[in-house]
């Protein structure tokens, strides 16, 4: 998406008659229609009626309606993260907007293009404390990309096509639109297409030669290169171009997780998920590695850990189409500003140039990491407590789903068991709050990826304190015929925080009890109130009863399904890299959990 | 400490200024003075910032600041390469004894009596912020009852414009 160059699609229909004179209401929908958007996700309030009276009549746009605005923010996100395409949620003014902030905030931090639409009180009475006033570009500014209020009907065509052009060029982001409500009720010509100024906004795509020749000299020349694969490679699109890449090199690649599924978790290349809860092959390569070639990839703390003691005998070329991410966190000896895919077209044949004459030999490195595979490869225990083990759940319902289908997950233990578990082969495979780590992500997202790609078989992969926050989208599914498999990852507790109580204070599990699994008074009861939502529930607390369970819900198609896989608590992610040390101290703890030095 | 001094072509767009103070606020860089005024170009507005980048380059600095939709251009402008001043007014107290001292080294700064009282007067300085600096020393021991400073402002030596570029590329 971050190639397109005009950001208005379509020619004007309007030929030399007078332009119609639309409502601002009016000029929004016609708008959001001539930007091709098909589905929306919002709830009406009192400053964004006018346009919900529209909306109501249009036949192009698809509105679900959701029952938190927080599930409007996320079901897009799932929506963009899922298809590539623009998402969209639309909210009121007051706690609408605000309803929205966690969503936003999360598609900052994941790069996720979304629209969001407010509603204003009217321009008249902006900053007097008006009824549901609160001044949502102002709270929004440091979690979006850019931000417009609209206080006139004229302006509403020039600001969401400006709007969705920053949103889906360049670096992808949210963008946040507020429109008064005085300004939906007036009048105005809609003129289509609008022109568009933004002298300020030119992200750049193309990179340099002279950088891509100086990149493909440093690989030349490398001994123990890692391609570290991040997010912006899925959002560019440019799995292909790695790929073909990646096997021209014949280099090592991992997979952050923002980007699992950016490269075939079959390919021998691949080495898996890097940082806190990776591969230990993914995590020594990267330490013992001379070159890392970064693509969209932005050195978060949870790759890196302590960032002095990261990849140290390594170069570094950093590829990132947001110049701001380049040198940030760790100096770059060639800098790449430009679009993953476009570089790496680039970068090819500059590679295939520089190696004409000597290929490089990886030989001893493979050798190496081969032997890392071998000690070390991803595995897990079974819990000796005769409840169900997470991971095997988690493992199994990837296998029987099948890289085709879509897995939204929440944020925690089964988030990590399921980028670690599920073997993912295609982008837009995995969807997940890699940043923000929002709690209540996988409902709405795996919604919105539903309606997106209806075809395919959608799970959200979800804890039980997640699937807390924001389960009231069951409803939204159920109304509207989104049949998403719920499976809840139940081991009755906040089990990431109490992992970390386990490890680093003393055992002492403070507040992380939930009551809703095993031997306790399961409050709430999920098949209960999966039932009360129309949807079917299934509780599995057996490894007998797994299989049939999954079958069970990929069978069932005419309502949503929510399974609660009663775990066992204990289960923990291995491996770890404590929080402040090295990374060359990750633990791998496959049989136990190791003794841990104390500072 | 290490000052730079940026000048920031922007469109002068409601919230601007929130967007840049924010942008510094957040991401930890100090703001050491700030002038914010339109320019000879209709819509065009010119923030000089003095920021204060201790521990971080000053690269990161621009970068954020680039990726602000409204913020055209930023230029950095080297002491000996640009024209600095800072404008202050001093309120200073005097007596029958200390006026003409006072008065004297007005002069000697070339500052200007802009307000005069039987026990005060208010002087108007111009200059770059060492001679700002070196009359408020000097004017320290009398009592400095009040001070009104505004931000740095700098404009790069030579013929050439800072909105030169922007207005031909746009």
């Amino acid at each position: 998406m971050s190639t397109e160059a005009t950001p208005v699609p379509g020619p004007s229909v309007q030929s030399r008659s007078e332009p119609p004179v639309l409502t601002g209401s009016g000029a929004i929908l016609a708008s959001l229609e001539k930007l091709g958007v098909t589905d929306v996700f919002g709830l009406p309030g009192g400053a964004i009626m006018p346009f919900y009276d529209e909306l109501m009549a249009s036949t192009a746009i698809r509105h679900i309606l959701v029952r938190h605005e927080q599930g409007a923010g996320h079901a897009a996100e799932g929506y963009a993260a899922a298809s590539g395409r623009l998402g969209v949620c639309i909210a009121t003014s007051g706690p609408g907007a605000t309803n929205l902030v966690t969503a936003i905030a999360d598609a900052y931090m994941d790069s996720v293009p979304l629209l969001a639409i407010t509603g204003q009180v009217f321009s008249t009475s902006m900053g007097t404390d008006a009824f549901q006033e609160v001044d949502i570009t102002g709270i929004t500014m440091p979690i979006t990309k850019h931000s417009f209020l609209v206080t006139k009907p004229e302006d509403v065509a020039g600001v969401l096509a400006a709007a969705v052009h920053i949103a889906t060029t360049g670096r992808p982001g949210p963008v946040l639109v507020d429109v008064t409500k005085d300004a939906q009720q007036k009048s105005a010509p809609f003129i289509w297409p609008p022109k568009i100024d933004l002298p300020g906004y030119r992200p750049v795509t193309k990179a340099h030669g002279k950088q891509i020749n100086a990149a493909a000299q440093l690989i030349a020349e490398s001994r123990r290169p890692v391609l570290y694969v991040g997010g912006g490679v899925v959002r560019a699109g440019a799995h292909a171009e790695l790929l073909r890449f990646a096997e021209e090199t014949g280099a090592p690649v991992v997979t952050t997780l923002m980007a699992r599924g950016a490269f075939p978790d079959s390919h021998q290349q691949n080495l898996g998920m890097p940082g806190m809860h990776g591969t230990v092959p993914s995590v020594l390569a990267l330490q013992e590695s001379d070159l890392l070639i970064a693509l969209g990839a932005r050195f978060d703390d949870r790759v890196t850990g302590k960032v002095s003691e990261f990849a140290p005998h390594a170069k570094v070329i950093h590829v990132d189409i947001d110049p701001a991410e380049i040198g940030k966190i760790r100096a770059a000896d060639v800098p790449i500003v430009g679009d993953a895919r476009e570089v790496l077209l680039d970068l090819l044949p500059a590679y295939r140039d520089a190696t004409k004459a000597v290929k490089p030999d990886f030989s001893d490195w493979w050798k190496r990491i081969e032997s890392l595979r071998t000690q070390y490869p991803l595995g897990y225990t079974l819990p000796d407590d005769g409840l169900l083990s997470p991971q095997w759940v988690i493992e199994k319902i990837g296998e029987l789903s099948g890289p085709e289908a879509i897995y939204a997950a929440g944020v925690g233990q089964h988030q990590m068991w399921a980028a670690q578990f599920i073997k993912y082969e295609r982008p837009g495979a995995w969807l997940n709050s890699g940043g923000a780590g929002t709690m209540g992500y996988a409902v709405p997202a795996a919604m919105g990826a539903k309606v997106a790609q209806p075809d395919r078989l959608v799970w959200a992969i979800d804890g039980d304190g997640c699937f807390q926050m924001t389960n009231q989208e069951l409803a939204t599914c159920t109304i509207n015929e989104i049949p998403i498999k719920v499976a809840v990852i139940n081991n009755s507790s906040l089990g990431m925080v109490r992992q970390w109580q386990t490890l680093f204070y003393d055992g002492r599990h403070s507040f992380t009890d939930l009551n809703t699994g095993h031997d306790t008074a399961m409050i709430p009861d999920f098949i209960k109130m999966a039932d009360a939502y129309g949807a079917l529930g299934i509780r599995v607390t057996k490894p007998e009863e797994v299989e049939p369970a999954i079958r069970l819900a990929m069978e069932t198609n005419d309502r949503p399904v929510v399974i609660d896989f009663i775990v066992s608590r204990d289960a923990m992610v291995w491996p770890m890299v404590p929080q402040g040390v090295g990374n060359s101290q990750v633990q791998y703890a496959r049989d136990h959990a190791p003794e841990w030095e104390r500072e | 400490m290490s000052h730079h001094v940026l000048s920031l072509l922007v469109e002068d767009k409601p919230g601007l200024l929130t967007r840049v103070a924010g942008l510094f606020a957040r991401r930890g860089f100090n703001i050491i003075s700030l002038a914010v005024g339109t320019t000879e170009v209709p819509g065009l507005s010119r923030i000089t910032v003095v920021v204060d980048v201790e521990g971080l380059p000053l690269e990161q600095v621009t970068k954020q600041l680039n990726k602000l939709v409204n913020v055209l251009k930023i230029v950095e402008l080297d002491a000996t390469q640009s024209v600095q001043r800072e404008h202050m007014l001093i309120k200073v107290r005097v007596d029958s004894t200390t006026r003409s001292q006072i008065l004297e080294a007005a002069t000697l700064f070339r500052a200007r009596i802009v307000d005069v009282a039987t026990d005060a007067l208010v002087i108007e300085v111009t200059g770059d912020t060492a001679k700002v600096e070196a009359l408020l020393r000097v004017l320290e021991p009398y009592g400095i009852k009040e001070i009104a400073q505004s931000g740095l402002l700098a404009m790069g030596r030579g013929s050439k414009s800072i909105s030169e570029r922007v207005l031909k590329n746009s």
